[in-house]
């Protein structure tokens, strides 16, 4: 029996709100299983997780910070961050994409097959791209490259039909201009 | 033992040494704990051991760890203090986690002690080993794994503030058993160290309340719907709720949850509201142009169909819960703290300014809700052959009002019919499974409450399936003289199910009749309780009597009619003013649309 899509009791109603990409820069105490909080957090409530780097940033403190980046509409991204905000773990919760002094970069290791002309061409492209060689043979390059996550799917774009093999990101890390801290 | 690499223990000179098991015994003396619920293994032998001789610490032994869990949130939901549980590894661990996630739903505070198998053996598939925090890490509001007895105290300590502070909700600590024989030196509450940054707001923001009391006072159709964080911020929020409504002159619903915050022998008093509330709440709650929801938190249960949910209404929502606000229905004006902190405030606001709703139109709201509550949605057609389960759950209550009653229910239609039919005065009188909705929550809840009221009358208004789900705890109620009383309302079917089968699945009865139904009166006789039954509406009150009368446990066997449905009834994608009333029952089937039919 086919059905209409559903006139569902968890109708959000918001039809009118487009969806975004948010960046949350998360502050938690660096104990085991903290990881897999956000991402069971994550996975329990459906959000979907695009990009996500961990580590310890502050051992005396204890504390490490997480940078996710996800999807949703403007009520599902501040859904997202009382949720994260909740966790007995966490100590801080900064939507960075909302926030205008916000700064995101990436880095990616990016190995690039070729000869001749087409092997000429990615490294000018690199250059232009300010990406660095780090390793080399007569058929392949490996570029290392830092910027905004955009830059970098333009230089992948580019890449791809000059012999683009295979691609390493970070994913996103952030952090806020000025003097303010998280 | 090699130190502790990142935490700089101070050990006082003067601090007692004793063993990670004796630590968890004092720590739980020192919280102001009581009465714990559990049940021995393996893992947990050593702080088994420690309880041996500890008088201050009253052990109720269950016959099943998840009856543990029911039991401490009943413990919990009627005295507002914390539950505690102490349960082995694995097993132990796992059958408690239905209980755990009922009370994470249900904003219910346990700490809940689980046995691990020793620190070198995690990991190895030893004997009774679970991830426990693993698997318990969804469903608490947070855990622990304690490797180090040094820092148990702390940890102990923390939990408890956890558990019970911001929104209340279980806490897991885990605790290997060579932790429990090794040395450390014990800590108090007072100098524990919290290892966490945990302080959730109780104030409300004083500019968000003075809108919120300016918003109410220019409605024409103003409604409070509470919810079960004004039971658990305490007699206080009660209280201060009952001071509003009257001050303002606003009606009152609550959720299934909150049932007693409000009294229901007060004439602004709505009933419940939802799917099986009262026709006159649901109405009210839709037609209403300011809603002030106070630590609840707009559950489908509630909402019915949400983009037909109270569609003219300015919304207010009184949460300490900051993912709660905003979460399915946007608050025009979002107030984060403690229900009994931001009641109190609104009240002071309303008084200072002198704030009043319009006369007229209060009258007018009031003759429109006067006009929904004539239609008494609740009525049935009453019988002199058959007891009717309504009929039962009202002259339980007649039979019981006057006294000192605790009521625990199951889950489905007899839960439904305690709602509409059982009346409370006063919060922490109603313990039922809200969220998570957990047959066989009743009977071990109804230990809980007991072991926390032995003189007062606590019943377990139950269903003939539900409370086979864990019947094995009346032999935890018997060991322990808790004269609980097992009401069930059996029908011989499980009747929720049943009722949707009927309405939505065409009479197509899959799996929902309980054949071979256990002889409730044998049973009890069994395990060594009381049983009776009534079959006939004429000696109902007899029977009833009887059970009261009775000083040990009861398990009363009240054969009703069977194919009763529960109503009125929001049918499912419906909005709350499409209510069904009994009489158009023959119609549902008709009324659910494709669409609604996929819904739970």
């Amino acid at each position: 029996m086919s059905v209409d899509p559903p006139a569902s009791a968890y109708d959000m109603g918001h039809a009118d709100e487009t969806e975004a990409l948010g960046t949350f820069a998360i502050l938690v105490d660096n104990e085991p299983g903290v990881l897999h909080r956000v991402v069971g957090l994550f996975a329990a409530r459906g959000y979907n997780i695009e990009s996500l780097t961990v580590a310890e940033t502050d051992r005396n403190a204890h504390t490490s910070r997480i940078t996710i980046v996800t999807r949703g509409t403007p009520q599902v991204l501040a859904q997202i961050e009382a949720q994260l905000q909740k966790m007995v773990s966490t100590r801080h919760v900064q939507d960075v994409s909302r926030d205008p002094n916000g700064v995101e970069r990436e880095l990616a290791l990016v190995k690039v097959r070729g000869t001749g002309a087409e092997r000429v061409e990615a490294l000018r492209i690199s250059d232009i791209f300010r990406a660095k060689v780090i390793d080399t043979t007569t058929q392949s390059f490996i570029f290392e490259i830092t910027g905004a996550p955009s830059k970098i799917d333009r230089f992948v774009d580019l890449m791809r039909p000059l012999g683009l093999v295979e691609v390493s990101r970070t994913g996103v890390l952030s952090i806020e201009r000025g003097v303010e801290t998280l | 033992m090699t130190a502790h690499p990142s935490l700089e223990v101070q050990t006082d000179p003067q601090a007692e040494i004793m063993t990670g098991a004796q630590i968890v015994v004092r720590a739980l003396v020192d919280q102001g704990v009581t009465d714990l619920f559990g049940y021995p293994g393996g893992a947990v032998l050593p702080i088994y051991d420690a309880l041996f001789d500890e008088p201050r610490l009253n052990h109720i032994l269950v016959r099943h760890e998840q009856g543990a869990t029911h039991a401490a949130e009943g413990y919990a939901r009627s005295t507002g203090k914390p539950g505690v549980v102490l349960v082995t590894s694995g097993p132990g661990a796992t059958n408690a986690v239905t209980g755990i996630t009922d009370a994470l739903m249900d904003s219910i505070p346990l700490v809940v002690i689980t046995g691990q198998v020793p620190t070198h053996l995690i990991g190895t598939d030893a004997f009774q080993e679970c991830d426990t925090v693993g698997i318990t890490r969804p469903c608490t509001k947070h855990n622990y794994l304690v490797k180090d007895a040094a820092d148990l105290p702390h940890v102990l300590h923390e939990a408890f503030k956890i558990a019970t502070s911001g929104r209340p909700g279980p806490v897991v600590v885990d605790i290997p058993k060579d932790v429990q024989f090794a040395s450390a030196a014990y800590v108090g509450p007072d100098k524990a160290r919290s290892s966490h940054n945990y302080h959730p707001r109780v104030e409300g923001d004083a500019a968000k309340i003075a809108e919120a009391a300016a918003l109410i006072a220019q409605a024409r159709r103003p409604i409070f719907y509470t919810g079960g964080g004004v039971i658990n911020a305490g007699p206080r929020a009660s209280q201060a709720l009952r001071e509003l409504a009257k001050l303002t002159g606003a009606p009152v619903t609550s959720t299934l949850m909150g049932l007693g915050a409000f009294p229901a022998s007060d004439p602004a008093w709505l009933g419940m509201v939802g799917m099986h509330g009262a026709f006159e709440s649901n109405n009210a709650m839709h037609d209403c142009d300011v809603m002030v929801a106070i630590g609840a938190r707009f559950d489908d249960r509630v909402t019915g169909r949400l983009n037909a949910f109270s569609p003219g209404s300015k919304k207010i929502h009184i949460d300490i819960d900051p993912s709660s606000i905003g979460k399915v229905v946007r608050a025009d004006i979002g107030i984060l703290g403690d229900a009994g902190h931001v009641l109190e405030a609104l009240v002071e606001v309303w008084k200072r300014r002198r704030l009043s709703i319009d006369a007229a139109a209060l009258k007018a709201w009031w003759a429109e809700i006067d006009g929904w509550r004539a239609r008494r949605a609740f009525a049935y057609r009453p019988s002199g052959e058959l007891i009717k389960p309504q009929y039962a759950v009202e002259r339980l209550y007649a039979l019981t009002r006057d006294r000192d009653v605790y009521i625990t229910t199951e889950v489905g239609q007899h839960q439904m019919w305690a709602a509409q039919f059982f009346h409370f005065e006063e919060p922490n009188r109603w313990m039922t499974s809200g969220g998570l909705g957990t047959m066989g929550y009743g009977l071990p809840a109804a230990v809980g409450v007991q072991v926390a009221h032995p003189k007062s009358l606590v019943i377990d208004i139950a269903g003939d399936a539900s409370v086979q789900m864990t019947m094995q705890e009346m032999s935890t109620a018997i060991q322990f003289e808790l004269p609980i009383k097992i009401f069930i309302l059996n029908n011989e079917w499980m009747g929720m199910v049943r009722q949707w089968q009927q309405l939505l699945h065409g009479e197509r009865y899959s799996h929902s009749y309980s054949a071979s139904l256990p002889d409730f009166v044998k049973l009890a006789e069994a395990f060594g309780a009381v049983g009776l039954r009534a079959t006939r509406p004429d000696e109902l009150d007899a029977k009833i009597q009887e059970m009261i009368d009775t000083p040990r446990p009861v398990i009363f066997d009240c054969c009703v009619e069977r194919a009763e449905n529960c109503f009125p009834m929001i049918p499912s994608g419906k909005a709350h003013n499409e209510m069904l009333l009994g009489e158009d029952a023959g119609d549902i089937g008709g009324v659910i649309d494709a669409a609604g039919r996929k819904l739970v």
